[in-house]
């Protein structure tokens, strides 16, 4: 009682040193979809390869439309809960597009079929992400954003990380029904839009802005660009995302580099998601302490640690628990502290556009980024691009150090 | 709200659940007309009994078993050994093998010996596609798919392995050899191979080039880590018994997965479309030089094996009911 009396007396709309009941639920939402949606993720290049007997090789052709069809919709997601002032019904409609789809994949038995229904469900997460952000930092008090997001990102990679145990439990439990596998994703997907629709408040205001209720437009979303402090946000979220590679090239590199055995290799990922978990929220807390841009320019420094360690690769295994450690760390000083970072620029009733542009941005950038390592990779071999994007990494962390710091934080 | 939510939930998943075990514990029985299984060894130097990974539902599903070759539909002998891709020339085989596990499933290739006990084996970084064992034995080839980072990005590029089983030497990745296309190096950071076939000299083979959303037969040398492009829209190549074609499946529209089972001559470069009418999903393996065999999905996760002549007449016929990868002892592999 104590706690939150001394929360509300500084304005901290309900949450002092506690993370918003808000927060909570959509970590749960986020925890329980990414447990449905990584069963699929984990199942799939068996049930595609070995259950149907496809060839999966066209669906990294279409990757490149879904890369630009997921940007604008995350855009548009962001942009009608604004205007709508519902980023929950919004956010309801991505979690409820995604839920659908699982059933679909029990109908679905072609390569063409399975990857629409892939496309959907990443519809779903493109329209979700943005007015989901927008409600965790609506929910948070300023000082408190970074370990809101802390919060919400540990609670997500933890449902990324179930999501693979309960598929292949299932799998070994029903003799590889992957159907099983899917029914059960599906029921998974449906109780996260049950808790979403339950226990996050349907309006949440923004604490320190209760006054300005301002209309909404296009317009108005695209004035944020002319602000000077999200714009530089946005310049520096891009220019580094222009170089940083992409993960399927860091595990190729490790691979390569590191040495790790074919066996070895499906694991790397789990890696580097168990430290973004771990370190997730102490990374929020220290951005809210020292200040987000501070600790997420110190994140790419981490990732340039990672690319340096890559170049170096000294013979020990030890070098590839640091380089995942480092990605791993990475993520956790970049992913949600971007998010609070903007959250601090942006003002309430435009919180959602602000989080899609940034965001956009950012995805888009690093889809460039992987079109152009891969090309380097093969024309000047991994050691030439990965010293390329290195460098390109350092003058990048340089440029957004000075633009940072150019604004008044 | 919520309790009823997980009750509702929890029931509707748990009778998927039950209903998989179900019929998971189904498919383990044998079928009525299904066929017939006997106990003893299997070996590859059995004269005239081919050797096929047995797809019908039953407890022998994905078993490697002998049959007569002049009775493919008679009694099964079970070798107790599993495979997901299976071949084998001259008295190597080599076997692609998944397992579940907690986090990921792991997938390996095992090298048998005409026992078919393993001699060694190696890790793979993806799920198993397809594999070939040269004439003479000593070369090992297999394509795995491997996955995306993230369910964000579906995303499978293969990654094709050449073993050289006498010196145990292993080229990992196709892609690091040379491709030359019309005598210029081929660079291109979304290059895959896959299928590959071998000729009999122990040196030349035949693979699947995809770059660009177009595929090329390639001709490559494994000692020369060289490759280069022949021809258009070729996937799946199988080198006849006497080196002079090619059986493959050709894409018949960009984009869909329906491909039509094709030879192709290697002196003349001319293309003969087989009497086989359905999409063929499959690297066809030749029983003589007149016939090849494939496989045609037949529902419930089995198989049948199809053959048909290689000069493009006659009709398909079927030679056998759940089963994959045949491999005739002598037939296409030995010394004729």
């Amino acid at each position: 009682m104590y706690l939150e009396e001394r929360a509300a007396a500084r304005g901290g709309g309900g949450a002092g040193r506690r993370v918003a009941p808000a927060v909570l639920a959509l970590g749960a939402v986020s925890l329980i979809t990414d447990v449905s949606s990584e069963m699929v993720t984990a199942v799939l290049p068996l049930y595609l390869v070995v259950g149907l007997g496809l060839s999966p090789l066209g669906f990294g052709v279409l990757d490149g439309i879904y890369n630009g069809v997921s940007a604008f919709v995350q855009l548009a997601g962001g942009h009608v809960a604004d205007r709508a002032r519902g980023h929950k019904a919004v956010a309801g409609v991505g979690y409820g597009l995604s839920a659908v789809c699982k059933p679909l994949l029990l109908l679905v038995h072609t390569v063409g079929g399975i990857g629409a229904v892939l496309a959907l469900d990443r519809t779903g997460k493109g329209l979700r992400t943005a007015p989901r952000d927008a409600l965790i930092s609506l929910a948070s008090p300023v000082g408190g954003q970074g370990r809101a997001f802390g919060v919400h990102r540990a609670m997500d990679t933890c449902g990324a990380l179930l999501g693979p145990v309960a598929a292949f439990g299932i799998l070994a439990g029903t003799a590889d029904s992957y159907d099983a596998v899917f029914g059960v994703s599906g029921c998974v997907a449906v109780l996260g839009v049950v808790v979403l629709v339950l226990f996050v408040p349907g309006r949440v205001r923004p604490p320190a802005e209760r006054t300005s209720v301002r209309r909404v437009d296009l317009r108005t979303a695209l004035g944020l660009l002319r602000q000077s402090r999200l714009r530089a946000l946005a310049v520096c979220a891009v220019l580094l995302g222009l170089t940083t590679v992409s993960d399927a090239f860091v595990y190729l590199l490790l691979q390569r580099r590191g040495g790790v055995g074919d066996g070895w290799f499906p694991l790397l990922p789990l890696g580097t998601a168990a430290t973004f978990l771990v370190l997730a929220v102490p990374a929020g807390l220290l951005a809210d302490r020292v200040g987000r841009r501070g600790v997420f320019l110190a994140g790419h420094g981490l990732l340039l640690g990672a690319y340096g360690l890559l170049l170096w690769a000294p013979g020990t295994v030890v070098f590839v628990y640091a380089v995942l450690l480092l990605h791993g760390a990475f993520y956790a000083a970049t992913d949600g502290v971007l998010s609070a970072a903007v959250a601090d620029v942006v003002p309430g009733e435009l919180r959602g556009s602000g989080l899609a542009l940034v965001g956009t941005g950012r995805a888009l950038a690093r889809f460039v980024c992987s079109l152009g390592f891969g090309a380097a990779w093969t024309w000047w071999g991994d050691g030439t691009a990965l010293a390329g994007c290195a460098v390109g990494l350092g003058v990048s962390a340089v440029v957004a150090g000075a633009v940072l710091r150019g604004v008044a934080a | 709200m919520l309790v009823v939510a997980v009750v509702v939930l929890g029931g509707v998943a748990a009778g998927f659940v039950l209903y998989a075990v179900g019929r998971a514990q189904d498919a383990n029985r044998p079928r009525a007309g299904g066929p017939a299984f006997a106990a003893g060894t299997v070996a590859l130097t059995d004269a005239g009994r081919m050797v096929v990974r047995s797809t019908a539902p039953g407890p022998h599903r994905d078993e490697l078993v002998s049959v007569p070759a002049g009775d493919p539909d008679g009694v099964r002998t079970v070798s107790g050994v599993r495979c997901e891709r299976w071949h084998a020339a001259a008295g190597t085989g080599v076997c692609l093998q998944t397992e579940a596990g907690i986090l990921k499933p792991t997938h390996r290739a095992r090298i048998l010996d005409a026992r078919l006990r393993t001699v060694r084996t190696y890790d793979l970084a993806g799920v198993p596609s397809r594999a070939r064992v040269s004439p003479s034995g000593r070369f090992v080839a297999w394509t795995v798919f491997v996955s995306g980072e993230s369910y964000s990005s579906a995303y499978f590029t293969t990654r094709t392995s050449v073993l050289d089983t006498r010196s145990g030497k292993l080229a990992k990745n196709l892609e690091d050899f040379t491709v030359v296309r019309d005598g210029k190096r081929v660079r291109a950071a979304d290059a895959n191979f896959w299928g590959v076939t071998f000729a009999k000299d122990d040196d030349t083979f035949y693979a699947t080039f995809n770059t660009a959303r177009r595929t090329y037969l390639v001709r490559g040398s494994v000692r020369e880590r060289r490759m280069t492009t022949l021809h258009e829209n070729v996937e799946c190549p199988s080198l006849s018994p006497d080196g002079t074609r090619i059986a493959y499946k050709k894409r018949v529209m960009n984009g869909a997965s329906l491909w039509r089972e094709h030879v192709l001559d290697l002196r003349t470069m001319r293309e003969t479309p087989l009497a086989e009418r359905r999409s063929v999903d499959d690297q066809a393996v030749w029983l003589d030089n007149d016939t090849v065999a494939y496989a045609i999905p037949a529902g419930d996760r089995s198989t049948d094996l199809w053959t048909t002549r290689a000069d493009g007449s006659g009709k398909p016929r079927k030679l056998m009911t759940g089963a994959f990868n045949p491999v005739l002892r002598g037939s296409p592999a030995g010394p004729r």
